[in-house]
Protein backbone atom coordinates (compact mmCIF):
# COMPACT_ATOMS: atom_id res chain seq x y z
CA UNK A 1 0.00 0.00 0.00
CA UNK A 2 2.53 2.67 1.16
CA UNK A 3 4.37 1.91 -2.20
CA UNK A 4 2.23 3.59 -4.65
CA UNK A 5 1.49 6.85 -2.15
CA UNK A 6 3.85 10.27 -2.20
CA UNK A 7 5.84 10.23 0.42
CA UNK A 8 4.13 13.62 1.68
CA UNK A 9 0.94 11.78 2.10
CA UNK A 10 2.56 8.67 3.99
CA UNK A 11 1.30 10.61 7.36
CA UNK A 12 -2.09 10.85 6.35
CA UNK A 13 -2.01 7.35 5.27
CA UNK A 14 -0.64 5.94 8.50
CA UNK A 15 -2.86 8.57 10.61
CA UNK A 16 -6.07 6.84 8.51
CA UNK A 17 -5.00 3.43 8.93
CA UNK A 18 -5.13 4.24 12.71
CA UNK A 19 -8.11 5.77 12.93
CA UNK A 20 -9.97 2.59 11.22
CA UNK A 21 -7.87 0.54 13.62
CA UNK A 22 -9.54 2.44 16.91
CA UNK A 23 -13.22 2.58 15.11
CA UNK A 24 -12.55 -1.17 14.34
CA UNK A 25 -11.62 -1.93 18.09
CA UNK A 26 -13.88 0.23 19.33
CA UNK A 27 -16.70 -1.49 17.09
CA UNK A 28 -15.64 -4.74 18.43
CA UNK A 29 -15.77 -3.57 22.18
CA UNK A 30 -19.14 -2.17 21.56
CA UNK A 31 -20.29 -5.25 20.14
CA UNK A 32 -18.86 -7.70 22.92
CA UNK A 33 -21.12 -5.41 25.05
CA UNK A 34 -24.26 -6.32 23.38
CA UNK A 35 -23.82 -9.92 22.59
CA UNK A 36 -23.25 -10.53 26.61
CA UNK A 37 -26.10 -8.19 27.32
CA UNK A 38 -28.08 -10.30 24.66
CA UNK A 39 -27.04 -13.78 26.17
CA UNK A 40 -27.89 -12.03 29.85
CA UNK A 41 -31.35 -12.73 29.26
CA UNK A 42 -31.61 -15.76 27.31
CA UNK A 43 -31.73 -19.41 28.33
CA UNK A 44 -29.53 -21.46 28.79
CA UNK A 45 -28.45 -19.74 32.54
CA UNK A 46 -24.92 -21.04 33.85
CA UNK A 47 -26.52 -20.50 37.53
CA UNK A 48 -23.49 -22.17 39.29
CA UNK A 49 -20.95 -19.86 36.95
CA UNK A 50 -22.81 -17.08 38.39
CA UNK A 51 -22.30 -18.23 41.84
CA UNK A 52 -18.66 -18.62 41.38
CA UNK A 53 -18.39 -15.57 40.25
CA UNK A 54 -19.98 -13.33 42.59
CA UNK A 55 -17.74 -15.26 45.42
CA UNK A 56 -14.57 -14.75 43.65
CA UNK A 57 -15.72 -10.75 42.54
CA UNK A 58 -17.95 -9.53 45.57
CA UNK A 59 -16.83 -11.84 48.26
CA UNK A 60 -13.33 -12.29 47.63
CA UNK A 61 -13.23 -8.27 47.40
CA UNK A 62 -15.44 -8.00 50.79
CA UNK A 63 -11.88 -7.47 53.07
CA UNK A 64 -10.22 -4.30 50.89
CA UNK A 65 -14.07 -2.86 50.45
CA UNK A 66 -14.39 -2.84 54.13
CA UNK A 67 -10.21 -1.61 54.71
CA UNK A 68 -10.72 1.17 52.24
CA UNK A 69 -14.31 2.14 53.33
CA UNK A 70 -13.00 2.54 57.05
CA UNK A 71 -9.77 4.62 56.49
CA UNK A 72 -11.69 6.84 53.62
CA UNK A 73 -14.53 7.90 56.08
CA UNK A 74 -11.73 8.39 58.95
CA UNK A 75 -10.07 10.45 56.32
CA UNK A 76 -12.93 12.20 55.58
CA UNK A 77 -13.89 12.39 58.86
CA UNK A 78 -11.15 14.27 60.35
CA UNK A 79 -10.70 17.01 57.08
CA UNK A 80 -14.05 17.66 56.89
CA UNK A 81 -13.97 18.38 60.56
CA UNK A 82 -10.82 20.36 60.29
CA UNK A 83 -12.65 22.68 57.56
CA UNK A 84 -15.77 23.07 58.96
CA UNK A 85 -14.41 24.12 62.18
CA UNK A 86 -12.89 27.20 60.34
CA UNK A 87 -16.53 28.03 59.44
CA UNK A 88 -18.22 27.37 62.54
CA UNK A 89 -20.05 24.15 60.74
CA UNK A 90 -18.69 21.17 62.26
CA UNK A 91 -21.92 20.52 62.85
CA UNK A 92 -22.77 19.56 59.47
CA UNK A 93 -19.58 17.02 59.82
CA UNK A 94 -21.96 13.65 59.56
CA UNK A 95 -23.80 15.20 56.01
CA UNK A 96 -20.60 15.73 54.57
CA UNK A 97 -19.54 12.46 54.98
CA UNK A 98 -22.59 10.68 53.93
CA UNK A 99 -22.82 12.71 51.13
CA UNK A 100 -19.44 12.26 49.71
CA UNK A 101 -19.53 8.66 50.37
CA UNK A 102 -22.70 7.97 49.26
CA UNK A 103 -22.71 9.85 45.64
CA UNK A 104 -18.72 9.69 45.32
CA UNK A 105 -16.32 7.88 46.74
CA UNK A 106 -18.24 4.57 47.78
CA UNK A 107 -18.97 4.02 43.97
CA UNK A 108 -15.79 5.23 42.63
CA UNK A 109 -13.70 3.67 45.18
CA UNK A 110 -14.79 0.09 45.84
CA UNK A 111 -15.13 0.07 41.57
CA UNK A 112 -11.50 1.12 41.42
CA UNK A 113 -10.62 -1.06 44.14
CA UNK A 114 -12.47 -4.24 42.69
CA UNK A 115 -10.92 -3.21 39.07
CA UNK A 116 -7.91 -3.62 41.07
CA UNK A 117 -8.14 -6.89 42.70
CA UNK A 118 -11.25 -9.02 40.33
CA UNK A 119 -10.92 -7.26 37.55
CA UNK A 120 -7.60 -7.85 36.54
CA UNK A 121 -7.66 -11.57 38.00
CA UNK A 122 -10.88 -11.82 35.74
CA UNK A 123 -8.75 -10.70 32.80
CA UNK A 124 -5.50 -12.70 33.65
CA UNK A 125 -7.83 -16.15 33.84
CA UNK A 126 -9.48 -15.89 30.73
CA UNK A 127 -6.56 -14.63 28.74
CA UNK A 128 -4.50 -17.53 30.12
CA UNK A 129 -7.73 -19.68 28.90
CA UNK A 130 -7.13 -18.50 25.54
CA UNK A 131 -3.30 -18.82 25.18
CA UNK A 132 -4.44 -22.31 26.03
CA UNK A 133 -6.49 -22.79 24.29
CA UNK A 134 -9.63 -23.58 26.40
CA UNK A 135 -12.15 -21.29 25.08
CA UNK A 136 -11.21 -22.99 21.35
CA UNK A 137 -12.38 -25.79 23.60
CA UNK A 138 -15.14 -24.71 24.32
CA UNK A 139 -16.30 -23.15 21.03
CA UNK A 140 -15.57 -26.56 19.31
CA UNK A 141 -18.16 -28.31 21.82
CA UNK A 142 -20.59 -25.98 20.22
CA UNK A 143 -20.45 -23.95 23.44
CA UNK A 144 -20.89 -20.30 23.50
CA UNK A 145 -17.60 -19.21 25.68
CA UNK A 146 -19.22 -15.69 26.11
CA UNK A 147 -22.39 -17.37 27.68
CA UNK A 148 -19.85 -19.23 30.23
CA UNK A 149 -17.31 -16.72 30.67
CA UNK A 150 -17.93 -13.04 30.19
CA UNK A 151 -21.89 -13.52 31.18
CA UNK A 152 -21.65 -14.31 34.35
CA UNK A 153 -19.14 -12.11 34.99
CA UNK A 154 -21.23 -9.56 34.14
CA UNK A 155 -24.05 -10.50 36.09
CA UNK A 156 -21.69 -10.86 39.32
CA UNK A 157 -20.64 -7.39 38.22
CA UNK A 158 -24.12 -6.02 37.97
CA UNK A 159 -24.96 -7.79 41.27
CA UNK A 160 -22.40 -7.04 43.67
CA UNK A 161 -21.18 -3.72 42.50
CA UNK A 162 -24.20 -2.19 44.35
CA UNK A 163 -23.51 -4.83 47.13
CA UNK A 164 -19.92 -3.74 47.60
CA UNK A 165 -20.51 -0.24 47.49
CA UNK A 166 -23.34 -0.17 50.56
CA UNK A 167 -21.23 -1.92 52.61
CA UNK A 168 -18.22 0.74 51.38
CA UNK A 169 -20.66 3.41 52.63
CA UNK A 170 -21.90 2.06 55.80
CA UNK A 171 -18.44 1.33 57.12
CA UNK A 172 -17.02 4.95 55.51
CA UNK A 173 -19.91 6.50 57.60
CA UNK A 174 -18.69 4.65 61.01
CA UNK A 175 -15.18 5.49 59.57
CA UNK A 176 -16.12 9.10 59.76
CA UNK A 177 -18.11 8.71 63.16
CA UNK A 178 -14.96 7.23 64.63
CA UNK A 179 -13.11 10.07 64.05
CA UNK A 180 -15.58 12.99 63.90
CA UNK A 181 -17.26 11.70 67.20
CA UNK A 182 -14.93 9.13 69.16
CA UNK A 183 -11.80 11.26 68.63
CA UNK A 184 -12.48 14.91 68.12
CA UNK A 185 -15.71 14.79 70.81
CA UNK A 186 -18.27 15.89 68.27
CA UNK A 187 -21.85 14.26 69.75
CA UNK A 188 -23.72 11.28 68.09
CA UNK A 189 -26.91 12.42 67.89
CA UNK A 190 -25.66 15.75 66.17
CA UNK A 191 -23.45 13.49 63.84
CA UNK A 192 -26.17 10.82 62.57
CA UNK A 193 -29.30 13.42 63.34
CA UNK A 194 -27.90 16.00 60.79
CA UNK A 195 -26.94 13.11 58.38
CA UNK A 196 -30.71 12.00 58.47
CA UNK A 197 -31.91 15.96 57.46
CA UNK A 198 -29.52 16.27 54.59
CA UNK A 199 -29.00 13.00 52.94
CA UNK A 200 -32.21 11.97 50.59
CA UNK A 201 -33.37 8.67 48.84
CA UNK A 202 -31.88 11.07 45.72
CA UNK A 203 -28.64 10.57 46.73
CA UNK A 204 -28.62 6.77 47.39
CA UNK A 205 -30.63 5.91 44.19
CA UNK A 206 -27.39 8.11 42.20
CA UNK A 207 -24.71 6.26 43.97
CA UNK A 208 -26.90 2.84 43.40
CA UNK A 209 -27.13 3.35 39.42
CA UNK A 210 -22.99 4.56 39.65
CA UNK A 211 -22.16 1.11 41.06
CA UNK A 212 -24.66 -0.64 39.08
CA UNK A 213 -22.96 1.33 35.43
CA UNK A 214 -19.49 0.48 37.31
CA UNK A 215 -20.27 -3.30 37.49
CA UNK A 216 -20.89 -3.32 33.79
CA UNK A 217 -17.63 -1.49 32.71
CA UNK A 218 -15.59 -3.13 35.05
CA UNK A 219 -16.31 -7.05 34.34
CA UNK A 220 -16.58 -5.45 30.45
CA UNK A 221 -13.69 -4.21 30.40
CA UNK A 222 -11.98 -7.34 31.93
CA UNK A 223 -13.59 -10.04 29.85
CA UNK A 224 -13.24 -8.14 26.58
CA UNK A 225 -9.21 -7.66 27.20
CA UNK A 226 -9.20 -10.60 28.12
CA UNK A 227 -10.79 -12.31 25.36
CA UNK A 228 -8.87 -10.35 23.15
CA UNK A 229 -5.83 -11.47 24.70
CA UNK A 230 -2.31 -11.44 22.37
CA UNK A 231 0.10 -14.15 22.37
CA UNK A 232 1.92 -16.08 25.16
CA UNK A 233 2.58 -14.46 28.87
CA UNK A 234 3.49 -11.18 27.56
CA UNK A 235 0.31 -11.06 26.09
CA UNK A 236 -1.70 -11.83 29.20
CA UNK A 237 0.40 -9.22 31.40
CA UNK A 238 -0.60 -6.57 28.39
CA UNK A 239 -3.91 -7.15 28.37
CA UNK A 240 -3.95 -7.39 32.60
CA UNK A 241 -2.54 -3.83 32.85
CA UNK A 242 -5.05 -2.25 29.95
CA UNK A 243 -8.23 -4.25 31.42
CA UNK A 244 -7.19 -1.91 34.90
CA UNK A 245 -5.92 1.23 33.39
CA UNK A 246 -8.92 1.25 30.94
CA UNK A 247 -11.45 0.43 33.30
CA UNK A 248 -10.23 2.86 35.82
CA UNK A 249 -10.32 5.68 32.79
CA UNK A 250 -13.64 4.34 31.83
CA UNK A 251 -15.00 4.78 35.62
CA UNK A 252 -13.81 8.42 36.44
CA UNK A 253 -15.31 9.50 32.84
CA UNK A 254 -18.42 7.66 33.54
CA UNK A 255 -18.85 9.19 37.51
CA UNK A 256 -18.40 12.39 35.77
CA UNK A 257 -20.81 11.96 33.26
CA UNK A 258 -23.37 10.33 35.75
CA UNK A 259 -22.41 13.16 37.91
CA UNK A 260 -24.07 16.02 35.78
CA UNK A 261 -27.10 14.21 34.63
CA UNK A 262 -28.46 12.51 37.81
CA UNK A 263 -30.20 14.81 40.34
CA UNK B 1 -16.67 -37.58 4.51
CA UNK B 2 -14.00 -34.30 4.44
CA UNK B 3 -13.58 -32.58 1.08
CA UNK B 4 -11.38 -29.64 0.95
CA UNK B 5 -11.49 -27.60 -2.38
CA UNK B 6 -9.16 -25.03 -2.97
CA UNK B 7 -8.81 -23.21 0.55
CA UNK B 8 -7.05 -20.13 0.56
CA UNK B 9 -5.82 -17.88 3.96
CA UNK B 10 -3.74 -15.39 4.98
CA UNK B 11 -2.51 -13.09 7.92
CA UNK B 12 -2.00 -9.98 6.34
CA UNK B 13 0.50 -10.17 3.99
CA UNK B 14 1.44 -13.80 4.67
CA UNK B 15 -0.09 -16.17 2.63
CA UNK B 16 0.01 -20.00 5.03
CA UNK B 17 -2.69 -21.78 2.93
CA UNK B 18 -2.48 -21.45 -0.84
CA UNK B 19 -5.18 -23.31 -2.40
CA UNK B 20 -5.33 -26.83 -0.34
CA UNK B 21 -7.43 -29.60 -1.66
CA UNK B 22 -8.07 -32.83 0.50
CA UNK B 23 -9.86 -35.62 0.59
CA UNK B 24 -10.69 -37.44 4.33
CA UNK B 25 -12.64 -40.56 3.65
CA UNK B 26 -15.36 -41.82 6.12
CA UNK B 27 -13.67 -44.06 8.70
CA UNK B 28 -9.91 -43.75 8.14
CA UNK B 29 -6.96 -41.81 9.55
CA UNK B 30 -5.46 -39.31 8.01
CA UNK B 31 -2.44 -37.68 9.09
CA UNK B 32 -1.27 -34.30 8.00
CA UNK B 33 1.94 -34.11 7.83
CA UNK B 34 4.81 -30.91 6.90
CA UNK B 35 7.45 -28.60 8.41
CA UNK B 36 7.24 -26.36 12.02
CA UNK B 37 5.04 -23.85 10.78
CA UNK B 38 3.82 -24.44 7.40
CA UNK B 39 0.38 -23.79 8.51
CA UNK B 40 -0.89 -27.28 9.87
CA UNK B 41 -2.76 -26.56 12.91
CA UNK B 42 -4.12 -23.53 10.77
CA UNK B 43 -5.57 -25.89 8.14
CA UNK B 44 -6.84 -27.78 10.92
CA UNK B 45 -8.48 -24.32 12.85
CA UNK B 46 -10.53 -24.27 9.59
CA UNK B 47 -11.98 -27.79 9.71
CA UNK B 48 -13.31 -27.76 12.75
CA UNK B 49 -14.39 -24.24 12.33
CA UNK B 50 -12.09 -22.05 14.56
CA UNK B 51 -10.98 -19.95 11.48
CA UNK B 52 -12.64 -18.58 8.02
CA UNK B 53 -10.36 -19.20 4.90
CA UNK B 54 -10.60 -15.88 2.55
CA UNK B 55 -12.13 -18.97 -0.34
CA UNK B 56 -12.36 -22.12 -0.83
CA UNK B 57 -14.75 -24.71 0.37
CA UNK B 58 -14.96 -27.44 3.28
CA UNK B 59 -17.95 -30.20 2.88
CA UNK B 60 -18.48 -32.01 6.00
CA UNK B 61 -20.81 -34.88 4.51
CA UNK B 62 -21.76 -32.35 1.51
CA UNK B 63 -22.21 -29.44 4.01
CA UNK B 64 -19.92 -26.76 2.84
CA UNK B 65 -19.09 -25.52 6.86
CA UNK B 66 -17.28 -22.31 5.57
CA UNK B 67 -20.70 -21.00 5.00
CA UNK B 68 -22.14 -21.52 8.17
CA UNK B 69 -21.27 -19.23 11.59
CA UNK B 70 -22.80 -19.47 15.19
CA UNK B 71 -25.43 -21.26 15.84
CA UNK B 72 -25.85 -23.26 12.53
CA UNK B 73 -22.42 -24.62 12.98
CA UNK B 74 -23.13 -26.26 15.96
CA UNK B 75 -24.92 -29.86 14.62
CA UNK B 76 -21.81 -30.01 12.58
CA UNK B 77 -19.58 -29.56 15.72
CA UNK B 78 -21.62 -31.78 18.16
CA UNK B 79 -19.92 -34.53 15.48
CA UNK B 80 -16.64 -33.50 16.24
CA UNK B 81 -14.09 -34.12 19.13
CA UNK B 82 -11.46 -32.73 18.91
CA UNK B 83 -7.76 -33.17 20.86
CA UNK B 84 -5.93 -30.02 21.37
CA UNK B 85 -1.77 -29.97 21.06
CA UNK B 86 -1.39 -29.32 24.96
CA UNK B 87 -4.71 -30.93 25.69
CA UNK B 88 -6.42 -27.88 26.42
CA UNK B 89 -8.18 -29.26 29.24
CA UNK B 90 -10.08 -26.73 31.58
CA UNK B 91 -7.61 -25.93 34.48
CA UNK B 92 -9.60 -25.17 37.23
CA UNK B 93 -11.94 -28.28 36.99
CA UNK B 94 -10.98 -32.15 38.17
CA UNK B 95 -10.17 -34.68 35.00
CA UNK B 96 -13.40 -36.30 36.15
CA UNK B 97 -15.44 -32.97 35.47
CA UNK B 98 -13.18 -32.20 31.97
CA UNK B 99 -14.38 -35.84 30.61
CA UNK B 100 -17.81 -35.35 32.18
CA UNK B 101 -17.99 -31.15 30.87
CA UNK B 102 -19.18 -32.50 27.57
CA UNK B 103 -21.86 -34.39 28.69
CA UNK B 104 -22.97 -32.27 31.40
CA UNK B 105 -23.45 -29.11 28.79
CA UNK B 106 -24.42 -30.62 25.61
CA UNK B 107 -26.38 -34.17 26.37
CA UNK B 108 -29.22 -34.90 28.46
CA UNK B 109 -28.38 -37.54 30.29
CA UNK B 110 -28.59 -38.80 34.08
CA UNK B 111 -26.00 -38.25 36.45
CA UNK B 112 -25.55 -41.90 36.75
CA UNK B 113 -25.52 -42.61 33.14
CA UNK B 114 -22.74 -39.79 32.59
CA UNK B 115 -20.92 -41.23 35.27
CA UNK B 116 -20.39 -44.55 33.78
CA UNK B 117 -19.83 -43.43 30.01
CA UNK B 118 -16.74 -40.81 31.76
CA UNK B 119 -15.79 -44.06 33.60
CA UNK B 120 -15.58 -45.91 30.84
CA UNK B 121 -13.45 -43.36 28.81
CA UNK B 122 -11.16 -42.48 31.39
CA UNK B 123 -10.70 -46.56 31.60
CA UNK B 124 -10.19 -46.96 27.78
CA UNK B 125 -7.15 -44.49 27.94
CA UNK B 126 -5.96 -46.73 31.21
CA UNK B 127 -6.63 -43.56 33.26
CA UNK B 128 -8.98 -45.07 35.34
CA UNK B 129 -7.48 -43.56 39.01
CA UNK B 130 -7.30 -39.71 38.11
CA UNK B 131 -10.17 -38.67 37.98
CA UNK B 132 -10.07 -36.82 41.51
CA UNK B 133 -6.91 -35.02 40.03
CA UNK B 134 -6.20 -31.47 38.82
CA UNK B 135 -4.78 -31.19 35.09
CA UNK B 136 -1.97 -29.55 36.93
CA UNK B 137 -1.38 -32.47 39.12
CA UNK B 138 -0.70 -35.24 36.02
CA UNK B 139 1.82 -35.54 33.94
CA UNK B 140 1.60 -34.15 30.14
CA UNK B 141 1.07 -37.40 28.83
CA UNK B 142 -1.85 -38.33 31.13
CA UNK B 143 -2.90 -34.83 30.36
CA UNK B 144 -3.10 -35.64 26.48
CA UNK B 145 -5.03 -39.14 27.47
CA UNK B 146 -7.41 -37.21 29.33
CA UNK B 147 -7.80 -34.69 26.19
CA UNK B 148 -8.29 -37.92 24.43
CA UNK B 149 -10.72 -39.07 26.80
CA UNK B 150 -13.14 -35.76 26.89
CA UNK B 151 -12.81 -35.87 22.96
CA UNK B 152 -14.11 -39.58 22.77
CA UNK B 153 -16.64 -39.46 25.59
CA UNK B 154 -19.17 -37.92 23.12
CA UNK B 155 -19.01 -40.46 20.87
CA UNK B 156 -18.09 -38.15 18.17
CA UNK B 157 -18.08 -39.07 14.42
CA UNK B 158 -15.00 -37.37 13.46
CA UNK B 159 -12.16 -37.03 15.84
CA UNK B 160 -9.11 -33.91 15.27
CA UNK B 161 -5.93 -34.70 16.83
CA UNK B 162 -3.62 -31.64 17.04
CA UNK B 163 0.29 -32.88 17.41
CA UNK B 164 -1.18 -35.07 20.38
CA UNK B 165 2.41 -36.81 20.92
CA UNK B 166 4.29 -33.03 20.70
CA UNK B 167 6.73 -32.96 23.43
CA UNK B 168 6.66 -36.27 24.87
CA UNK B 169 9.37 -38.90 24.60
CA UNK B 170 9.35 -42.14 22.34
CA UNK B 171 7.76 -44.24 24.67
CA UNK B 172 4.99 -42.29 25.59
CA UNK B 173 4.85 -41.20 21.63
CA UNK B 174 4.10 -45.18 20.63
CA UNK B 175 1.47 -45.34 23.74
CA UNK B 176 -0.80 -42.17 22.36
CA UNK B 177 -0.22 -43.77 18.53
CA UNK B 178 -1.16 -47.26 20.00
CA UNK B 179 -4.40 -45.58 22.07
CA UNK B 180 -5.33 -43.99 18.58
CA UNK B 181 -5.10 -46.71 16.84
CA UNK B 182 -6.68 -49.14 19.27
CA UNK B 183 -9.85 -47.13 20.03
CA UNK B 184 -9.97 -46.26 16.12
CA UNK B 185 -10.57 -49.73 15.63
CA UNK B 186 -12.89 -49.83 18.20
CA UNK B 187 -15.17 -46.66 17.61
CA UNK B 188 -14.75 -46.49 13.88
CA UNK B 189 -14.88 -42.89 13.99
CA UNK B 190 -12.70 -40.72 11.42
CA UNK B 191 -9.70 -39.42 12.31
CA UNK B 192 -7.91 -36.50 10.91
CA UNK B 193 -4.33 -36.14 12.71
CA UNK B 194 -1.10 -33.30 12.26
CA UNK B 195 1.80 -34.51 13.39
CA UNK B 196 5.21 -34.44 12.28
CA UNK B 197 6.21 -38.10 13.80
CA UNK B 198 8.07 -39.41 11.31
CA UNK B 199 8.06 -42.32 10.49
CA UNK B 200 6.01 -43.39 13.67
CA UNK B 201 2.70 -42.13 12.12
CA UNK B 202 3.16 -44.61 9.17
CA UNK B 203 2.01 -47.27 11.30
CA UNK B 204 -1.49 -45.79 12.15
CA UNK B 205 -2.22 -43.98 9.09
CA UNK B 206 -4.20 -45.14 6.24
CA UNK B 207 -3.75 -42.21 4.48
CA UNK B 208 -1.36 -39.63 4.70
CA UNK B 209 -0.97 -35.78 3.48
CA UNK B 210 2.11 -33.36 3.06
CA UNK B 211 1.41 -30.07 3.47
CA UNK B 212 4.24 -27.92 1.92
CA UNK B 213 3.97 -24.04 1.29
CA UNK B 214 0.45 -23.96 1.40
CA UNK B 215 -0.40 -26.66 -0.87
CA UNK B 216 -1.10 -30.63 -0.31
CA UNK B 217 1.72 -31.96 -2.49
CA UNK B 218 1.35 -35.42 -2.27
CA UNK B 219 -1.57 -37.58 -0.56
CA UNK B 220 -2.13 -41.24 -0.35
CA UNK B 221 -1.64 -44.37 1.62
CA UNK B 222 1.65 -44.54 3.81
CA UNK B 223 3.26 -46.78 1.18
CA UNK B 224 3.14 -44.35 -1.72
CA UNK B 225 4.15 -41.47 0.69
CA UNK B 226 7.17 -43.59 2.09
CA UNK B 227 8.17 -44.29 -1.69
CA UNK B 228 7.53 -40.58 -3.57
CA UNK B 229 10.02 -39.31 -5.42
CA UNK B 230 8.88 -35.99 -5.17
CA UNK B 231 11.79 -34.18 -3.32
CA UNK B 232 10.21 -32.59 -0.87
CA UNK B 233 8.53 -35.67 0.32
CA UNK B 234 11.52 -37.28 0.09
CA UNK B 235 13.40 -34.73 2.10
CA UNK B 236 10.63 -34.50 5.35
CA UNK B 237 10.97 -38.01 5.50
CA UNK B 238 14.29 -38.45 5.42
CA UNK B 239 14.79 -35.63 7.93
CA UNK B 240 17.61 -34.33 5.68
CA UNK B 241 18.49 -31.01 6.92
CA UNK B 242 18.28 -27.98 5.07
Amino acid sequence: MTEGVAPALRTFEALGRRTIDVVEALGRFGAFLGVALGLLFSPPFKWRACVSRIHYVGFNSLLIILLTGTFTGMVLGLQLYLTLQRFGAEAYLGPAVALSIIRELGPVLSALMVTGRAGSALTAEIGIMRITEQIDALTVMALNPMRYLAVPSLLAGLITFPMMTAVFDTVGIFGGYLVGVQLLGLSQGTYFGEMKTFVDMRDIMTGFWKSLSFGVIVTWVATYKGFHVGHGAEGVARATTQSVVLASVLILVWDYFLGSVLP
Amino acid sequence: MIRVEGLTKSFGANPVLRGVDLDVPKGSVTIIIGRSGGGKSVFLKHLIGLLRPDSGKIFVDDVDITRLSGRALEPVRRRYGVVFQNGALFDSQTCYDNVAFPLRETRRMSQSEIHRRVDAALGQVELSGVGPKYPAEISGGMRKRVAIARALVSEPEIIFFDEPTTGLDPILVNTIHRLIQTLHRTFRFTAVMVSHEIPEIFEIADRVAMLYEGRIVEAGPPAAIQGSTNPVVRKFITGEPD
